[in-house]
């Protein structure tokens, strides 16, 4: 039997977080009514002219300097043609031979191995508007908000072999527009959706298989698994003797499956030809250094100084950096004196299941970085315990109150009192003599048991490490 | 003289000197189109009522000792492919009877600002494809001067009314000579500036690299008058290039002394009819009489220039006009069964043979495998063009050249073959080519007595001398003032 191998390349469509359209000074704020966000210029109306955003240019010169491309000092939009009821002017006002970023790459790690994976253009382009269709009445409904919504097009080299990869430089993708406040690449609201190229050969054949497109996916989960289906897939026709069909293929995420859209023959002539309505893009040579010096600190490398300085696992650092608002915070919060993994395991568990909890996103956490070191002091300077920090975590998102403020409101303070711990402990030793016994006997993990009982009988309060050394004074 | 009859100047002139009301001025011309515009079909729509409320505000702002802005109380009639907020706007086409922008072009704004009165909306030929008006999916709009013959096109609708007085003033649109052509056909002075020096924001596409707003009057003061007032740069259009407006206070009357006039060996070649070379040769004894000094240019490309002309202009229009889908706005055609249907339904009903046409055309230069031969290709010759206009410029300030090859022709003459019509075209076209501006004043006339208009071409931002030129040429031409009976 045969052994394939999957080449798979992406074209990446983030949306830009611009508050304007990329055209016209409409606003771009997600989920606004239907049709309250057009103008002339974004429906397309007879006579209406763009006008390029400086933003959306600049914010796609940055994105291809995180990425290792050469940034144009020249480029040109350009028209792609062709007619759907989505596409208000006929035609999208995209760029075809002169991108303003290209040749660029990112290291990505997957299955325990790196690898470069190149990135051959990245591009300027407006989004369309949205259709919904009611299957009742047989209707179609145009929504113009997203008409000429600001989109880069990210496409790489067929560099990457599973789908594990792919994920991997999705989510490369993703932390770096993010970080450098680019896009917000919501998956969910489709300001990050992929299309996959995807191709099979036998293992040691250099020429590439013929390949297909998945188009539109916009989750992980769905890019994951239309990978393991299509590469499955043209292994099986090929195993059955059948060829691959180039074509455009659609999936469906709750059944799990993929199917074909059309097929090459039946792919548009989409005319492109220059945008005579906006003028070349000219970005001088300063311009894009000064661009390349306003990046703030790319994933990679903050990566590195969390292992380095902070003493992260990888696996902390990874799951750190990936969310830009929590990588942040846990930087601002050091500077405030936090130490490093106390604030990180904060950011990592605590923080996380609050946020969800009451419905905040990662940028939302409703107290200060400096207010997240004053907590971790508390708990290491044994003014209360680390479950006791926990239950102060939780008012944090309840209350505008300083960690202190809320021990003391509380009656939190942690009792490192001897004499009232001493009781304590006489106290729980009497009531579980069968545990004591056990634990004299050897049992060690009655003492667990123990203590347990003595910080239920104190609230919480009582300085773990003290009552550990009292019951094995008294017990030995 | 009649009110009506009055230059822009005249006009407000009267109007400053109270001979006579803004409302008396409005009336007038709103009467004239009335009783005249029948015979000549110059316009598609017209707003009298909003034209004399316009009016009446307007004297009341007088009357309480107000000043009027530079074309305060005078009516102007628009070309019906330039956006005017509320007001039907159809570029002459069935694909848009029942359009109405809900905002104006940046001229119009400019236009209302200086208090100019819209009184209506002119014929062209559909989406401004076309040189004799024939094209229109509405009527027929008859030259002035023979009401047999076409007024050319595609603005023949504005050149008509400001040559049979039922407008003062006119905005047309030139894509390849649309506001020149029937200029000289109907014994008007027309303007198509520089690319780039008047918005066209609201203008709706043609070839959008070619398309420039220009102005019509009945002379070449009144047509400086309202170029000063349209142009400027607009951030609403990124191929507005003019740092501020034509100075309105420029002397056009300063005389040509020491200009050099170039004539292009190339565009006296035969084809030439004889009435336009011997308004030539008028013209060339004018200006050497006032000091101009004429040299022999060379554009050897001139050959060219229509089929240039016809492959970039034909491609941006088969995708400028995409949008007219009968999804959201104008004309839908009955009775689709598909989307694909309903496409083509609406395309094939809404547009005329000449737009469809133009649309086949363009849409074959651009597919893949053809790009390269012939858009592509065009591309190159434009920037060569460009060359040889920058070459010749090196040794002149302007050039004088026909306006037309022949006189207006006939209602039906030139429509068996579109090819014929295009040929037409050859001396206007390369000036949109090279975006350059040019300028066309009536010199002479033919042997039945049909007005003669000739061209004068600059560099880039050469209009004043060009206005300077033109002025000589129309005080010193045999048409000044002249107007047809009708
Ligand atoms: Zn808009």
């Amino acid at each position: 039997m045969t052994a394939y191998e999957t080449v798979i390349g992406l074209e990446i469509h983030v949306e830009l977080a611009t508050k304007s359209k990329i055209f016209c000074s409409c606003s771009t704020t997600f989920g606004a009514d239907v049709n309250t966000q057009g103008c002339p210029v974004c429906l397309g109306l007879p006579g209406a002219l763009p006008v390029i955003n400086e933003k959306v240019v600049e914010f796609a010169a940055k994105a291809g300097l995180a990425t290792n491309c050469r940034v144009a000092n020249y480029c040109k939009m350009d028209r792609k043609n062709y007619f759907y009821p989505d596409l208000p002017k006929a035609y999208q006002i995209s760029q075809y031979d002169l991108p303003i970023c290209e040749d660029g790459w990112l290291d990505i790690e997957a299955d325990g191995t790196g690898k470069r994976v190149g990135i051959i253009r990245i591009h300027m382009e407006e989004d369309a508007g949205k259709l919904t269709h009611n299957d009742k009445t047989g209707h179609s409904y145009f929504d113009v908000n997203r008409c000429g919504v600001p989109l880069l097009e990210i496409v790489t080299q067929p560099h990457m072999n599973s789908a594990a990869e792919a994920k991997a430089m999705l989510e490369n993708i993703k932390e770096i527009m993010e970080t450098i406040g680019v896009s917000d690449c919501k998956m969910e609201e489709g300001s990050l959706r992929c299309d996959v190229n995807l191709s099979v050969r036998p293992i040691g054949q250099e020429a590439f298989g013929t390949r297909t497109e998945t188009k539109n996916l916009n989750s992980f989960r769905s890019v994951v698994n239309s990978i393991s289906f299509e590469e499955k897939r043209q292994i099986r026709v090929l195993e059955t003797g059948g060829k691959i069909i180039q074509e455009t293929r659609r999936w469906d995420d709750e059944l799990g499956v993929g199917y074909s859209m059309r097929s090459k023959e039946n792919e548009q002539d989409y005319r492109y030809f220059p945008e005579p309505d906006l003028v070349p893009i000219v970005l001088p040579q300063e311009k894009i250094d000064a661009l390349k010096e306003s990046l703030p600190e790319l994933p990679a490398i903050r990566r590195n100084r969390y292992k380095t300085v902070y003493g992260l696992s990888d696996a902390d650092a990874r799951q750190l950096v990936f969310v830009p608002a929590f990588a942040n915070f846990l930087d601002e919060a050091i500077a405030a004196g936090a130490t490093p993994k106390a604030a990180a395991n904060f950011l990592m568990v605590g923080i996380p299941f609050l946020l969800k909890e009451n419905n905040l996103t990662e940028n939302q956490i409703p107290f200060s970085p400096a207010i997240l070191a004053e907590l971790i002091a508390l708990i290491e300077n044994n003014t209360i315990s680390s479950s006791i920090g926990s239950q102060v975590l939780a008012e944090l998102f309840s209350q505008k109150a300083s960690p202190k403020e809320i021990i003391e409101a509380k009656g939190w303070s942690q009792v490192s009192d001897t004499g009232l711990i001493s009781q304590a402990v006489a106290a729980a030793i009497a009531e579980n003599p069968q545990s004591a016994a056990d634990y004299k006997s050897g049992k060690g993990q009655a003492l667990g048991f123990l203590v347990g009982q003595v910080m239920r009988a104190t609230g919480g309060k009582a300085n773990p490490k003290m009552v550990n050394e009292e019951l094995k004074k008294r017990l030995s | 003289m009649q009110l009506y009859e009055m230059t822009a100047l005249a006009l407000q002139k009267v109007i400053k000197e109270k001979q006579a009301s803004i409302p008396e001025v409005v009336q007038s011309q709103l009467k004239r189109i009335e009783s005249t515009d029948p015979k000549i079909g110059a316009y598609i729509s017209t707003f009298p009522e909003e034209a004399m409320a316009e009016a009446q505000k307007q004297q009341k702002i007088l009357e309480a000792g107000g000043t009027l802005p530079l074309l305060g109380g005078l009516p102007i009639a628009i070309k019906d492919n330039i956006c005017t907020k509320d007001m039907l706007t159809t570029c002459a086409s069935k694909m848009l009877y029942n359009f109405c922008p809900p905002y104006d072009a940046t001229v119009i704004s400019k236009l209302k600002e200086a208090g100019a009165i819209i009184v209506g909306k002119t014929n062209m030929d559909e989406f401004a494809m076309g040189s004799s008006t024939e094209h229109s999916a509405f009527h027929l709009t008859k030259n002035p001067w023979d009401t047999s013959r076409v007024p050319g096109g595609s603005s023949g609708g504005s050149a008509a009314a400001v040559a049979a007085s039922l407008a003062p003033l006119a905005l047309g649109s030139d894509t390849g000579g649309s506001i020149r052509q029937p200029a000289a056909f109907c014994g008007v002075v027309g303007l198509k500036p520089t690319y780039g020096t008047v918005s066209r924001y609201g203008l709706i596409a043609y070839a959008s690299s070619l398309d420039q707003i220009g102005p019509f009057a009945k002379d070449v003061t009144d047509c400086a008058l309202l170029y000063s007032v349209i142009s400027g740069p607009d951030p609403k259009d990124s191929t507005s290039v003019m740092p501020k407006p034509f100075n309105q206070k420029a002397n056009l009357e300063g005389n040509v002394k020491g200009l050099k006039i170039g004539l292009a060996k190339e565009y006296l070649a035969n084809g030439l009819s004889f009435a336009n070379r011997q308004a030539l040769a008028k013209a060339q004894a004018i200006l050497t009489e006032a000091g101009a000094e004429f040299v022999e240019v060379s554009l050897p490309l001139t050959q060219y220039n229509v089929p240039v002309y016809y492959i970039i202009s034909c491609a941006e229009a088969s995708s400028n006009l995409g949008r007219y889908d009968g999804i959201k706005y104008g004309f839908r055609a009955e009775n689709a069964e598909s989307l694909k249907d309903l496409y083509e339904k609406t395309r094939s009903q809404g547009f005329g043979a000449e737009v469809q046409r133009r649309i086949l055309l363009g849409t074959y230069v651009l597919s893949s495998g053809y790009y390269d031969a012939y858009y592509k290709k065009a591309l190159q010759v434009r920037t060569l063009v460009c060359q040889d206009f920058a070459a010749a410029f090196t040794k002149c300030n302007m050039l004088l050249a026909p306006t037309t090859p022949n006189s207006p022709w006939q209602f039906g003459e030139k429509s068996a073959n579109p090819v014929d019509m295009y040929l037409e075209d050859i001396f206007t076209v390369s000036t949109n080519i090279a975006g350059l501006p040019g300028i066309s004043v009536p010199v002479a006339q033919d042997e039945t007595g049909l007005p003669v208009g000739l061209q004068l071409i600059g560099p880039a931002f050469g209009e004043e001398n060009l206005f300077k030129a033109a002025y000589v040429l129309e005080q010193k031409g045999d048409r000044l003032g002249l107007l047809p009976r009708l």
